[in-house]
C-alpha cells in the first residue's frame, strides 16, 4: 500500500504490519503521533493489539519487557526525556534478553526545554545493551522497523532494538512510502517464537539473584548477541530485498565511496543533507564521499576498517556530545580505526537542539576539516545571539542583588 | 468456613528457600500459592523475596516467576496481563493465568506507588500483595513510608517522628473491586481473601503485615505472636473492602463487635526491640499516646465511629 504519511505514522503502520500484539506507551513530543496512530488503528479494529496506557515511560518499558516475556510481540515508542526516564528498564530489557522493538524520535534533553532534534537522548543510552539503528528517510524507517523484529527475535541475538528517527525532520514531515500488508510481512517475518517465556506449563524463574561466579557469563553472552547481530542484520537486509525488492539494511551505507579521498561520516537525517554537500564538492572537483553509520550498536567496526583505509582525511559529524570528551560517533570511529587505518579524523558538532544544518555549512566545514584548518573538535554552528545579551544583563542584575544583600547583613 | 484440612496439599513454595528463620514472606507465599494454584504467573518486585527464592540456577518457587525492578510491580503486571490476553486471542493459551505481584512496603508505599496506582486506574486484572514489614528489610532496616511513628531504623536512629501512610485506603480510593488486609496470625482469613481475590476481575490489593524478626528485633519464634498482637492491639486492622463496602474480619471484627477487649498498643510495642529506645525516652508516653490515637483514628475512618468499649 502506497501512502503519503508522516514518519511517525509510518512507524505505527509498520508496527501494525509486523503484527505487534502489545503496545505500552506514554506520550511525549515529538513521538505522540506514533502512539496516537496505534491507538486509532486498534480502536478501528485495524490492529489486533493490546494498548497499555501507562503512567510513565519507566512503566512503559517495564510493561514492554514483561509483555514480551509472556511470548507476545511487543513494541513501544518514546523520545528524549522519556528514553532517559526508561534508563533502568533499558538495561533490564537487554539483561533479561527480550526481543522488543522501540522507536525513539531523537530529541534534545533539557534543560532548557527543547523539543527539537539531536542525538543526545539515544547516545546517552549507548551502554544499555540495546541495538541502535539510525534511519535517514521515511521508507527506510518502515523497512527498518519490520527488519528490526527479524533481527531481535533471532535466537542468536535476543537483544532489544531501538529504531532512531530524527525529530520533525523525519517524524513530522510527510513523504510517500510503501507500507507492506500484514500478509506480505508474513512472508518475511515469521511469528515470534520465544526461546524461553513465562508459562505456567513450564514454571521457570527469570531474573533471579546471580552470584559473581555466574554473572560475568550473562553479560558476555550479551556481547556475543551483539557480535552475532552483525551477520543477522546483513541477512535480514538481503532477505528483505528478496521479498520486497528494496534494500535498506547493513550496518553502514556508502555514497560515492569508490574513488573518494575525503569522507564525511554521519548518522540519521544529517547524512541525507551530507549527500547534497558531497554532490556540490564533487562538482567543484573534490573527490568526496559519504559513509553513513546506520547501526551505532553493534558498531560497524570491520566495515569502517575496510572502508576508511587509504583515505586522505575524514570528518565525522556528531549531533551529540559526550561532555568532557567529544562527539560520541567521533570517539567510536577513532577507536575502530586505531591501528588499522592511518588517516586524520576530525569532528564537527552541529545540529544540537534542532539548529538548522545546511549542506553549504557541511561542505564548507568538511573542506576546512580535511585541510586541517580547524581543530580536532569544532562546534560548527555556535554563534552569539540576542538572547545571550539578555542572559548577560540578567547575570549583572543577580550580581547587584547579591551586593545589596551583603550590605543589609 | 475453610479449615486447614481444605487447603490443597500441593506445595508450590518448595523447600530450600534462603529466607531468615521466622520469615513472614515465605509463609505468606506458601499460603497464597495454595489459594491461587499453579495456573499463576508471579511477579516479584525487588525485595527480600527476590533473595529468599534462592539464587541462579536454583529456585524455591515452582511457578513461572519474573523478578522485576523496584518501581515496576504494577506496570509489569499490566504487561503480563496484556501479553497473556494476546496469547489467548492467538489460541496459544486456553485461559488467562492469574497474575500475582508480590512486593514489599518499599516497593509499594514508596518507589512503586505510581506504577501500582497506574495499574489500578487501568483496571489491570491482577492481584497485588504487599507484604509490609514496615521498613526496607532487604537493605538492612531503613525507614519507609510504612514505618510507624517511634520505630527505630538505621535511618531513623532516634525513632521515626512521622506516622505511616495508609496505602490500603489509597487503594480503596482507586475504586478497585477488592482491597483487604491480612495477618499471618489469621492464616485462613488470608487464604480466603486470596481465594476471593482470584474470583474477582480487575485490580485486587491485599496487604499482609509481615513482622520481620531481625528488623523489628524480636526472637524469630515469636513472629506469629507479634502478628497476633498487632491485630489485638489495633495497630493492624483486619478488613476487606468489596466494591466500596468495608467489613472487618478475624481478630479486628471481634474487637469492633465488643466480643474481646482491645489490648493496649504498649503490649505490642514492648515485644519489639525497635520501640525500646523511644519507650525508654522522655517522649515514650507521648509516642504511645500518638499511636493509640492513630488506632482510634483508623477505626473511625473505617467504621464511622469508635465504639466506647474500645
Amino acid at each position: 500500500m502506497r501512502v503519503l504519511e508522516t514518519g511517525n505514522h509510518l512507524i505505527a503502520l509498520a508496527a501494525e504490519a509486523s503484527r505487534v500484539e502489545v503496545v505500552p506507551a506514554y506520550p511525549i513530543t515529538p513521538q505522540t503521533q506514533i502512539i496516537e496512530k496505534v491507538a486509532e488503528l486498534i480502536d478501528e479494529g485495524r490492529m489486533n493489539a493490546e494498548y497499555i496506557p501507562v503512567e510513565s515511560e519507566h512503566s512503559a518499558c517495564a510493561a514492554l519487557v514483561s509483555a514480551s516475556l509472556t511470548g507476545a510481540r511487543a513494541f513501544s515508542a518514546t523520545s528524549a526525556h522519556g528514553l532517559a526516564y526508561m534508563h533502568e528498564m533499558l538495561h533490564y530489557a537487554a539483561g533479561i534478553r527480550v526481543p522488543v522493538v522501540m522507536a525513539n524520535v531523537n530529541r534534545a534533553l533539557g534543560p532548557g526545554w527543547n523539543i527539537w532534534c539531536d542525538h543526545q537522548d539515544s547516545i546517552s543510552q549507548r551502554d544499555t545493551g540495546w541495538i541502535q539503528v539510525y534511519v535517514a528517510g521515511h521508507q527506510e524507517a518502515v523497512d527498518t522497523l519490520i527488519q528490526g523484529f527479524r533481527i531481535t527475535e533471532d535466537h542468536s541475538v535476543l537483544l532489544p532494538l531501538m529504531v532512531n528517527l530524527d525529530a520533525f525532520v523525519l517524524s513530522h514531515t510527510y513523504m510517500d512510502a510503501e507500507v507492506p500488508s500484514r500478509e506480505d510481512v508474513d512472508r518475511y517475518l515469521p511469528p515470534y517464537k520465544p526461546l524461553w517465556k513465562l508459562d505456567p506449563r513450564l514454571p521457570v524463574t527469570h531474573g533471579s539473584v546471580v552470584y559473581p561466579a555466574d554473572f560475568s557469563e550473562t553479560r558476555e553472552s550479551m556481547q556475543l548477541g551483539h557480535k552475532n547481530a552483525r551477520e543477522v542484520i546483513r541477512e535480514a537486509a538481503r532477505e528483505f530485498e528478496d521479498v520486497f525488492g528494496r534494500r535498506h539494511g547493513d550496518l553502514v551505507e556508502g555514497y560515492l565511496l569508490d574513488d573518494a579521498e575525503y569522507l564525511v561520516m554521519a548518522m540519521g537525517s544529517l547524512s541525507a543533507e551530507s549527500r547534497v554537500a558531497i554532490d556540490r564538492l564533487r562538482e567543484s572537483g573534490v573527490k568526496a564521499g559519504l559513509l553513513r553509520v546506520r547501526f551505532f550498536r553493534p558498531f560497524p567496526t570491520e566495515e569502517l576498517r575496510t572502508l576508511c583505509r587509504d583515505r586522505a582525511s575524514i570528518m565525522v559529524i556528531d549531533r551529540d556530545v559526550s561532555y568532557g570528551m567529544e562527539g560520541a560517533l567521533f570517539s567510536e570511529v577513532k577507536a575502530a580505526l586505531y591501528g588499522h587505518a592511518d588517516v586524520p579524523v576530525r569532528n564537527l558538532i552541529v545540529g544540537i537542539g534542532g539548529r538548522d544544518v545546511t549542506y553549504e555549512l557541511i561542505a564548507d566545514m568538511a573542506q576546512k576539516a580535511w585541510n586541517g584548518e580547524i581543530g580536532d573538535v569544532t562546534w560548527g554552528d555556535s554563534h552569539t545571539t540576542e538572547s545571550h545579551r539578555v542572559t548577560r544583563e540578567m547575570l549583572c542584575e543577580f550580581d547587584r542583588l547579591f551586593e545589596s544583600e551583603k550590605e543589609v547583613r | 468456613m475453610v479449615s486447614f484440612k481444605d487447603l490443597p496439599e500441593e506445595e508450590l513454595f518448595l523447600a530450600g528457600s534462603t529466607a531468615c528463620q521466622g520469615c513472614p514472606s515465605s509463609l505468606a507465599l506458601r499460603i497464597a500459592f495454595k489459594a491461587l494454584g499453579s495456573n499463576t504467573i508471579l511477579i516479584v518486585v525487588a525485595s527480600c523475596t527476590s533473595v529468599l527464592q534462592g539464587s541462579y540456577p536454583l529456585s524455591a518457587i515452582n511457578l513461572p516467576l519474573m523478578n522485576v525492578a523496584f518501581a515496576t510491580g504494577g506496570a509489569s503486571a499490566s504487561g503480563v496481563a496484556a501479553g497473556v490476553k494476546a496469547l489467548v486471542k492467538r489460541g496459544e493459551l486456553a485461559e488467562e493465568p492469574t497474575v500475582l505481584v508480590w512486593a514489599g512496603d518499599g516497593g509499594t508505599y514508596d518507589i512503586g506507588i505510581q506504577s501500582l496506582s497506574g495499574a489500578a486506574e487501568r483496571e489491570t486484572d491482577f492481584i497485588y500483595v504487599c507484604y509490609n514489614n514496615e521498613m526496607y528489610s532487604n537493605t538492612g532496616t531503613q525507614r519507609s513510608g510504612a514505618t510507624p511513628l517511634g520505630a527505630w531504623t538505621t535511618t531513623t536512629p532516634g525513632g521515626k517522628v512521622q506516622h505511616r501512610k495508609d496505602i490500603a485506603q489509597i487503594m480503596i480510593a482507586h475504586r478497585i473491586p477488592y482491597v483487604a488486609t491480612a495477618s499471618l496470625a489469621y492464616p485462613l482469613d488470608f487464604y480466603q481473601k486470596m481465594q476471593k481475590a482470584k474470583g474477582i476481575r480487575g485490580t485486587k490489593y491485599i496487604e499482609m503485615l509481615a513482622p520481620c524478626p531481625p528488623g523489628w528485633k524480636f526472637p524469630s519464634a515469636q513472629m506469629i505472636e507479634v502478628s497476633r498482637l498487632a491485630v489485638q492491639s489495633g495497630m493492624w486492622l483486619l478488613y476487606e473492602n468489596e466494591d466500596g463496602e468495608t467489613r472487618f474480619t478475624g481478630g479486628t471484627k471481634r474487637i469492633i463487635e465488643g466480643k474481646v477487649k482491645k489490648k493496649p498498643v504498649k503490649d505490642y510495642l514492648e515485644m519489639q526491640g525497635r520501640f525500646r529506645q523511644v519507650l525508654a525516652s522522655p517522649e515514650g508516653q507521648e509516642a504511645e499516646d500518638l499511636l493509640e490515637e492513630q488506632v482510634s483514628d483508623s477505626i473511625r475512618r473505617l467504621h464511622g465511629w469508635v465504639p466506647e468499649y474500645i
